[in-house]
């Protein structure tokens, strides 16, 4: 597969990667924490204020036809894009840790009783254990917890261990944000549907790496945030299957998500709107649509191609350095690349890093279990999006290896 | 010599440094002299939890002075901690709470000392002022 574009052509896309940090060129390989913005995108926002601002679905009026008609056709891009089968269980919310509340919220309301379990990985980050731990709290339920090998791979001998008759939801990662590894989400949610058990699938770290299918996972909800995808932040959608969508509470109410209101009563609207409370994101929403199509335009399996290449470099130079040791190094990895330098702490390492303009992000990020799991208080993790080259992954593994020579 | 005295021979050191890497190296050199800190006293109570490193506390108080013992996981924090132990140790609490600390800035460490960094060094100057104003109330009271 080849990418539409050279990687020159590419990197002239983003403006922000020809930036100098400290005097020195940018090195960008902090992908996984936020993702830079195509001149596609950052345009788009632009032009969207200056031409078409208004608020969607309330007026009459040109503007507001138009903004209107642009967030609608956002949310068939996202639809097409993720291969849902309908358009109405594409919901626009604040990120993917929105999505993973509102579900936490509404499916908890509905169906989670004193008793009840939910599952979830050792490996997820804390948006999706928290709101979990949350609705057990409120509900007296009980969170079990499906533990990963020394190498990263989810133990699925431990999760159909448990699996009850009192579970309710089980909540998985697609790509582990420290290790990389790419979860078997399909076997995970037919196993879970062998009981009736409906499956979140969190694609923060997936949406961006390749194609993602949700007909083909058949998961019940698949959620994802647009800033890790090149689009702005503060966007981000909820898949959901469209009869549990139906079945489900709002999760806020407001603007929009009602169909008629009175002292009485409310009825509510139909799908999306009924999850759509007060004004949305639209803007954000477009310029997500945006994001999704320069991918497409791109090719997104060769995308996926290019950074499987850079991931293998960037193990390959690390593992030379000596004393490093790399978290996660399951079969399947996005290209994410935790490590330690021997007993170095991640943060002088990162304040060394960051000196030489490498940006990398240091600490637990935000999964503070994996980390106990192995027994670290943090790592470097390095995340590699296509647009980064072998000369920057290179800077990378020679920035590490003064670090080393620093701290010996 | 003062509070500030210190504070400008630190700025003199580091004055002698042309470049960044010096400086880092300077304060990894710097951590590795601090004193040992007793490890009975790595509990929950004197630990300040930063999200990127460590750093624990104790202050003692005898005859109107506090003494500060710190420490860090990470070697260039623990390298500004003692900068900050070498200002603040052997002081009255009125000494330190009146303290006007400027060398952070003098010396190119403000980024180390922001509150997004979460390194737990600022939570360290505040609750050495805090100790401060702890002790200078108990002795008020005595």
């Amino acid at each position: 597969m080849k990418l539409s574009k050279t990687i020159e052509e590419i990197r002239a896309d983003f403006p922000i990667l020809s930036m100098k940090v400290h005097g020195l060129p940018l090195v960008y390989l902090d992908n996984g924490a936020t993702t830079q913005k195509p001149e596609q995108v950052i345009r788009l926002m632009d032009e969207l204020y200056r031409t078409a601002n208004a608020n969607v679905h309330r007026g009459v009026h040109f503007l507001s036809d138009i903004v209107s008609e642009k967030y609608e056709s956002a949310r068939e891009t996202v639809r097409a894009f993720i291969n849902a089968p309908k358009k109405e269980e594409i919901i626009f919310t604040a990120g993917a840790t929105a999505s993973i509340n509102a579900v936490a919220f509404s499916f908890g309301e509905k169906y989670v009783r004193e008793g009840d379990e939910i599952i979830v990985s050792e490996m997820e980050h804390h948006a999706n254990i928290v709101p979990w731990q949350m609705l057990c709290g409120r509900k007296n339920a009980v969170l079990k917890v499906i533990p990963f090998t020394d190498e990263g791979v989810l133990d699925l001998e431990a999760y159909r261990g448990l699996i009850t008759d009192r579970t309710r939801i089980v909540a998985v990662t697609h790509a582990s944000n420290v290790l990389g590894t790419v979860n078997p989400v399909k076997e995970i949610v037919a196993h879970a549907h062998k009981h009736g058990i409906p499956v979140l699938v969190d694609g923060a770290q997936s949406i961006q790496h390749g194609v993602v299918d949700v007909s083909d996972i058949d998961c019940d909800f698949f959620v994802f945030s647009g800033h890790k995808v090149y689009g702005p932040n503060g966007i981000g959608v909820l898949y959901g299957k469209e009869k549990l969508l139906n079945d489900l509470p709002p999760y806020q109410g407001g603007g929009d998500m009602v169909a008629t209101v009175s002292f009485r009563k409310t009825t509510w609207n139909e799908l999306p709107f009924k999850f759509e409370a007060g004004t949305t994101n639209f803007t954000g929403a477009i310029a997500l649509a945006a994001a999704l199509d320069y991918l497409t335009s791109l090719g997104r399996e060769a995308v996926a191609e290019r950074e499987q290449s850079l991931l293998e470099i960037a193990t390959a130079g690390l593992s030379s350095v000596r004393g490093v040791r790399i978290y996660g190094t399951a079969p399947r990895k996005v290209s994410v690349v935790s490590f330690l330098p021997g007993d170095i702490h991640q943060y002088d390492a990162g304040m060394i890093l960051d000196k030489l303009g490498i940006a990398v992000r240091t600490g637990t990020h935000c999964a503070q279990p994996v980390m106990e799991r192995f027994g670290i208080s943090g790592t470097i993790r390095a995340s590699i999006a296509f647009y980064n080259t072998a000369e920057e992954i290179d800077a990378l593994v020679k920035g590490v290896r003064k670090v080393t020579e620093m701290f010996d | 010599m003062n509070i500030n005295e210190i504070q400008d021979q630190i700025i003199d050191d580091f004055s002698l440094f042309s470049d960044w890497m010096e400086r880092y190296e300077y304060l990894i050199e710097l951590g590795r002299t601090l004193p040992p800190f007793d490890p009975s006293h790595k509990v929950p109570d004197y630990i300040i939890e930063g999200c990127q490193s460590k750093v624990w506390l104790y202050p003692e108080f005898k005859d109107g002075i506090i003494t500060f013992s710190a420490d860090s996981d990470a070697l260039i924090t623990r390298g500004i901690v003692a900068l900050l132990v070498k200002v603040f140790s052997g002081r009255t609490p009125d000494e330190i709470t009146g303290a006007d600390i400027y060398f952070i800035d003098r010396i190119g460490l403000r980024q180390n000392l922001s509150p997004t960094r979460s390194n737990g060094l600022l939570a360290m100057m505040k609750q050495m002022r805090l100790y401060a104003l702890a002790f200078k109330s108990k002795q008020e009271h005595k």
